[in-house]
């Protein structure tokens, strides 16, 4: 009984008086918070972004030049019951003057499976690689890694069921596996029935001394395309199967592990696909086709560096490399392009200071020196960007 | 044997098949698990007393800790609010669920002081279910021995007889000690202090001192050169006799106010293994009373 009467004296009961008679009603809402981000941007070179070698996935284009606002993202995430959590990220874009609505992840997670097991289902992006699960707001740089750019169009995220595992020991151990629909980049296109993507990822990872947390991760994703449909103006569809592998590694160091003055984090991943069926340009036109087998491969390697309170600096490199063969390189079409793209290593160089007066907003500014483009046409770019999340912040993972 | 090999490669010694895996969010409810379960447990400590338990991340040790614990004990109050749910979110382990008999927050069996009237994010680091930072008062400790002894007796009915043993053991040793520790900081009774962050609430309340000022204007962001200016200024209408910050703060706002405000800088532990001496709850409070007065003296 005596337990019982510490309870009511508690913060639980004091929370309620403090809080007048609103938790009795809004006690159960799940938690919201709405990420507000936009940049200016500014670019030396205002050719069409494509990286020769690859076809690259969509919403793959730079930001707009000038002011813009990039995507709003609302995150409302809850317990449901004892066994279920679910989590909702609505991102609102615009889309060719018009706002659209996305639901970028929808997904339910297990609370209450035993020995280390959990699943998670629903629509979410694939726990391979490092950054891949990573949220816009939380990337270190304006823009992801060009590997990221040209392989994953971005990120890879799609509808299905992960199921995953901790090892219990000291160590982290952690292995997963995915079965998806395969609609999203490098996959996608008609016919998806069955599973047309699976993903396997092992993460490993502990501490290093006092100030220091490490991971390494490898991972696969496997995909199938049917008429893939990528490009602008003139696309190319792609029928055939798409591997992709994820070496990926990060540290972490602070002295004595207190990161709120000074902290270090260094991280790197290589990316490696190999795709291999047909190739059609213009399926709507010409319609040229040839048989394709292409190797795609890239990685990056970056450090920021938290020089004082609030205040970081990042510098990071990245490169993309292609070899790939076409049966019949039309000239003049995108089959022409894929082909003759194994002399060029675009490759970007950037570097960024941000300024984070609270966890709840973080302002940016970047410089790139973007090689991207066929013959390493070279790309001033300048940003100035800001994130914002207002309401209740969910936590971020390592 | 050659399964024993195997699991000791992975790290598993079969000590810890028997003993309760304690994991503490901080070094205060490490310590009370090892006076509570002795033999019984094996504790870990999510954190030092050098670092800000507000900003922790979920990294992969944690995790890996997490995943094998049978007991969590933790503050509460959002004090962890920035890397609890991620860590739960990839730990996989029902039996830290709350609502479960694994899942301890203090928070829930303490009074809590400073619950804000309104809550809104200009305000800085605030938390709405009151100020977290508990274990500066000893009695809160004794509360939260009782509800950590309960809760091993039902965690590992097994041992619960040596829990309700030890538990009483410790309140015995811990009163006496309480007793002992009032009678020698009687003197701080009504001393004014300054504190670098807001982390003494309690402490204060315990000891019946006076909280004058705060360095840091809102709480969780560095104190600006104009604030410090001010509360030098205020130094002067209301003097005061010592400024106070915790062992993972940094040092040099306190410092600065020492030097041109002619007061002794106090350090004091914030918890156990916060500096030399306060190796364990008993002597975290010794080292924090001698402190205080001789600062006050």
């Amino acid at each position: 009984m005596h337990r019982y009467l510490t309870v009511l004296a508690g913060c639980v009961s004091l929370y309620t008086a403090a809080a007048h008679a609103a938790p009795a009603t809004n006690a159960f809402n799940p938690r919201i918070s709405l990420i507000l981000q936009g940049t200016y941007a500014d670019y030396s070179n205002t050719d069409e972004a494509d990286i020769p070698g690859t076809v690259m996935g969509p919403e793959t284009e730079f930001r707009p030049e000038g002011m813009s606002l990039a995507e709003s993202e609302l995150i409302l995430e809850s317990n449901i019951d004892h066994r279920f959590h679910g989590w909702t990220t609505l991102a609102l874009e615009n889309e060719d003057g018009e706002t659209v609505v996305a639901v970028e992840e929808a997904y339910i997670n297990t609370l209450a499976l035993p020995a280390g097991f959990a699943m998670k289902f629903g629509r979410f992006f694939s726990d391979i690689g490092y950054l891949n699960p990573v949220h816009t707001h939380a990337w270190d740089f304006v823009d992801n890694p060009l590997a990221y750019r040209a392989l994953l169009a971005n990120q890879y995220g799609d509808d299905g069921i992960q199921l995953r595992w901790v090892a219990p020991t000291p160590l982290l151990v952690e292995l997963g596996a995915e079965a998806l629909r395969g609609d999203g980049y490098p996959g996608g296109g008609e016919d998806r029935g069955n599973i047309n993507a699976w993903s396997a990822f092992a993460h490993v990872g502990g501490d290093a001394g006092v100030g220091g947390a490490w991971r390494v991760g490898l991972s696969h994703l496997r995909t199938d395309a049917v008429d893939r449909v990528t490009g602008e103006e003139v696309e190319t569809a792609f029928t055939g199967d798409s591997q992709l592998s994820i070496v990926d590694a990060v540290y972490k160091w602070a002295p004595q592990g207190n990161a709120t003055e000074r902290s270090v984090v260094i991280q790197a991943e290589y990316l490696h696909r190999d795709e291999s069926g047909s190739v059609t340009a213009d399926p709507e036109g010409s319609g040229d086709s040839s048989r394709y087998e292409g190797t795609q491969y890239g990685w990056y390697a970056q450090v920021i560096y938290g020089f004082m309170r609030n205040w970081r600096a990042g510098i990071r490199y990245g490169q993309v490399s292609s070899d790939n063969r076409l049966s019949n390189p039309v000239a003049g079409t995108s089959l022409e392009t894929l082909a003759n793209a194994a002399d060029d290593t675009p490759n970007r160089t950037s570097v960024m200071l941000d300024w984070s007066p609270s966890e709840f907003s973080r302002l940016r500014v970047q410089f790139n020196r973007d090689n991207s483009r066929p013959d390493e046409a070279s790309d001033n770019q300048i940003f100035v960007q800001y994130i914002f999340s207002l309401g209740s912040h969910p936590a971020h993972q390592f | 044997m050659k399964r024993l090999l195997l699991l000791a490669l992975l790290g598993i010694s079969p000590a810890t098949w028997a003993a309760v895996n304690v994991f503490a969010c901080e070094p205060e409810w490490a310590a009370l698990a090892t006076e509570i379960g002795g033999d019984d447990v094996t504790p870990y400590s999510a954190t030092t007393a050098l670092q800000d338990p507000h900003k922790i991340q979920a990294r992969p040790s944690l995790i890996a800790a997490y995943r094998r614990a049978d007991l969590l004990i933790c503050t509460g109050a959002d004090l962890e609010l920035g890397w609890l749910p991620a860590l739960a979110q990839k730990g996989n382990n029902p039996k830290l669920r709350d609502g479960s008999p694994g899942h301890l927050e203090v928070c829930r069996f303490v009074t809590m002081l400073e619950v804000p009237e309104t809550v809104d994010r200009s305000q800085g680091d605030v938390h709405p279910y009151g100020n977290p930072h508990i274990q500066t008062d000893p009695r809160n400790i004794l509360a939260a021995a009782k509800e950590l002894a309960h809760r091993l007796a039902q965690v590992d009915p097994a041992h619960a007889a040596n829990y309700t043993q030890r538990l009483e053991d410790f309140q015995q040793r811990w009163q006496s000690a309480m007793d002992d520790w009032e009678a020698r900081a009687a003197p701080l009774k009504g001393v004014g202090a300054i504190s670098s962050h807001n982390g003494f609430p309690y402490l204060y309340h315990w000891l019946g001192m006076r909280r004058l000022n705060t360095l840091e204007s809102t709480p969780g962001v560095p104190p600006s050169a104009g604030h410090l200016q001010s509360v030098l200024a205020g130094l002067k209408t209301e003097p005061a006799r010592m400024v106070i910050y915790a062992a993972y703060q940094n040092e040099r706002p306190a410092q600065w106010l020492s030097e041109h405000g002619q007061i002794p800088a106090v350090k004091l532990p914030f918890t156990v293994g916060g500096v030399k001496g306060a190796d364990d709850l008993f002597s975290l409070f010794d080292v924090t009373i001698t402190r205080l007065l001789e600062a006050a003296s």
